[in-house]
């Protein structure tokens, strides 16, 4: 009964992510409508429901989250495990889950590579203003390079502090460094997203991502020789390896939604178009400080609780009595 | 007017299950909850908290289910009303976070004044989101001042006047009622014996409110009884309602909990339908100029569109029933309280 809980849990959470996605990508990629009236009664009607579900970036982008996802699950039981470890309790419970989920992350943060490329391929050829601004190309060009990191001086339009892969980045998302990447400047200027923002969110995102891989490898590569509880400074890591998926899977987001601006959907409503006029800004103002304020308080309350509860531990294996199966009834 | 049964129609209805669904299901945790500080001993509150420990969540899903539904199928009462009560929609999220929460970690550690914060957060929590549903129903009554482009035009504080406040109590009462009855159901010996007693005040105070709500509703807005007055068969419901009213403390008395119960929803529901045949075809009248009202064509999405929703709520709806009755069966009689426990 707990196991198919458990599995209800799981499945529930992916079920509805991906309509979330969905939902997300519709934003992005339109697809599957056509729009009725016009001025201010126009609206977006379905013409074909799977045209719509499937758009073209949902597929990549469903992936993409879900193993987010996973990434974010498996480093916080490798966290707690290895503090465990370190602390040298409740270790056969430690043991068992930090191989499990070293192996979940090991493939999800794979995984991340395919769909991270899939997606970056997709916003070129879907969302080309996106992508400009990941990678801050202003002007159109082939052998566009890959920039490993750089700042963003908008106004100049240049990167500085920069290292870059020439070519790199026409290569990635066509197999070719002729590949021709579209700059922000062919796109009007009320057309163009915010660069820097962009960029950084980006950039900050693959790094943690490459980083998830090398730990998950190093992990891995331990487990297999025999002496993976053995590695102090991995085990430490590993215990601080827990906040790298958050900032990465947030900071993916902002990479998203600030690229898409200035619609709300892409290419057919601007977010400045979308606003309520029923709603004034103060009202907006005051939710704002509100949620903001609940949601500091709600995550120091969040981590002392989970703090407690990972300092107390998992019940012991053996000591838990047989009536599991029927918890308060 | 003229009933006709076509997809809007069924839309409306649906719709109009799920919220009663909601009011049926949430409102007793919620009654629950809005009784829980008249409970003193820790022991008897966690027994408060467990009775509706396995279920409120997913009870709130139905609200949440009736919010998207309406989203899909009636895209202009969901911007319409989401935008005009927004500061009070918020206020209801947050009530509902803190409400959560609270049920969450009250019983996660063992100081006093813990858990009395945590108490305290979730019976007035409890209170509040029955009192703002009922002011929202009440200002579905009023009507509310649109415009032409189907936007609410009032204020905040425009939302509450004297007649929706007093339907905000009624409801309050309707689900300490409600509440009462299910913990009589949960409960054993001296906590229930203790809620057995509250039932009859409650009833008493639902019934006072109840009355005062019929009357007013008469006299200053008649429009809700128009149907009525066209097909007088729908008074027998408005009987049935006081029947089902009725039929709780004799219930109650005979030591039939459960029939006691059943008697609750079934007043919950009848009153629910009172309310949609009132309104109907209309979900949110404009008190300014009928004209601008949102009804259930005005409002619609594309027939696609509910033709879609329609398959998808003939293949959900089915699982969403047989999870709710298996999770009702599995946590069904007495509470008992273990390690597990909230």
């Amino acid at each position: 009964m707990h196991f198919f809980s458990t599995l209800m849990v799981s499945f529930g959470s992916m079920f509805s992510a991906v309509w979330i996605v969905v939902a997300n990508s519709w934003q992005q990629t339109p697809a599957g409508f056509h729009v009725v009236g016009e001025g201010i009664n126009a609206r977006a009607e379905i013409t074909d429901f799977w045209a719509m579900v499937l758009n073209p970036s949902s597929v990549d982008r469903v992936l993409h989250v879900i193993s987010g996802c996973w990434l974010a699950g498996a480093f916080l039981i490798i966290s707690i495990s290895a503090y465990y470890i370190i602390k040298n309790r409740h270790i056969r419970f430690a043991k068992s889950s930090i191989k499990i989920a070293l192996f979940v992350a090991l493939i999800a943060s794979l995984f991340q590579l395919f769909t991270g490329h899939s997606s970056a391929v997709g916003v070129s050829k879907n969302q080309p203003a996106k992508l400009a601004a990941m990678e801050a190309v202003f002007d159109d060009q082939t052998n566009a390079q890959l920039y490993l990191f750089g700042w963003v001086n908008e106004e100049k339009q240049e990167v500085n502090f920069s290292i870059a892969i020439p070519g790199m980045l026409s290569y990635l998302i066509g197999f070719d460094t002729e590949t021709k990447v579209t700059g922000l400047n062919s796109f009007k200027e009320e057309d163009r997203p915010p660069v820097n923002i962009v960029f950084q969110a980006y950039h900050l995102m693959v790094a943690i991502g490459m980083l998830l891989i090398v730990l998950s490898m190093f992990g891995v590569f331990f487990w297999i020789r025999g002496t993976l509880f053995k590695q102090k400074w991995l085990m430490w890591a590993f215990v601080f390896s827990v906040l790298l998926p958050q900032i990465a899977n947030q900071v993916g987001w902002i990479t998203a939604e600030v690229g898409r601006q200035p619609w709300i959907v892409y290419g057919l409503l601007r977010t400045s178009e979308g606003l309520s006029k029923a709603v004034s800004a103060d009202q907006v103002w005051f939710s704002l400080i509100l949620f903001t304020l609940i949601y500091i308080g709600l995550f120091i309350l969040f981590v002392y609780l989970l703090n407690e509860k990972i300092k107390h531990g998992p019940e012991d294996v053996d000591a838990i009595p047989s009536e599991i199966g029927h918890p308060k009834s | 007017m003229e009933f006709t049964f076509d997809l809007n129609t069924i839309w409306f209805l649906i719709i109009g299950i799920l919220l009663i669904g909601y009011s049926i299901l949430d409102g007793f945790d919620l009654g629950v909850g809005a009784l829980h500080l008249f409970v003193k001993d820790d022991t008897e509150r966690r027994i408060m908290l467990n009775s509706i420990g396995p279920v409120w969540d997913g009870n709130e899903v139905w609200l949440v289910t009736g919010g998207g539904a309406l989203f899909a199928a009636f895209p202009h009462v969901y911007a319409t009303v989401f935008s005009g009560f927004y500061t009070a929609i918020m206020m209801l999220l947050f009530m509902l976070i803190f409400r959560a929460v609270a049920i969450e970690f009250r019983s996660k550690r063992p100081m006093r004044w813990w858990r009395q914060m945590w108490d305290t957060a979730f019976s007035i929590a409890s209170i509040f989101i029955a009192f703002l549903a009922g002011i929202a129903v009440g200002n579905l009554i009023t009507g509310i001042p649109l415009n032409a482009n189907k936007e609410f035009i009032g204020t905040f504080w425009g939302l509450i006047n004297p007649y929706t406040v007093l339907v905000g109590v009624t409801t309050v009462a309707l689900f300490m009622m409600h509440g009462a009855i299910y913990g009589v159901m949960k409960t054993e010996n001296e906590l229930h014996n203790k809620l057995r007693g509250w039932v009859n005040n409650t009833i008493i105070f639902f019934i006072i409110c109840y009355i005062t709500t019929t009357m007013s509703t008469l006299i200053y807005y008649p429009h809700m009884i128009q149907h009525f007055k066209e097909y007088p068969i729908l008074f027998v419901l408005a009987l049935l309602n006081m029947l089902a009213i009725a039929n709780i403390p004799r219930e109650i008395s005979k030591g039939k909990d459960f029939f006691a119960f059943l008697s609750s929803c079934a007043s919950i529901a009848a009153l629910l339908t009172l309310f949609a045949f009132g309104v109907f075809p209309n979900f949110v009248i404009a008190s300014n100029n009928p004209e601008f009202s949102l009804n259930i064509y005005n409002a619609a999405s594309s027939h696609k569109t509910l033709n879609i929703m329609l398959i998808i709520a003939l293949i959900g709806i089915p699982f969403v029933l047989a999870y709710t009755i298996s999770i009702y069966w599995i946590f069904r009689g007495k509470v008992k309280l273990n390690n597990m426990s909230y």
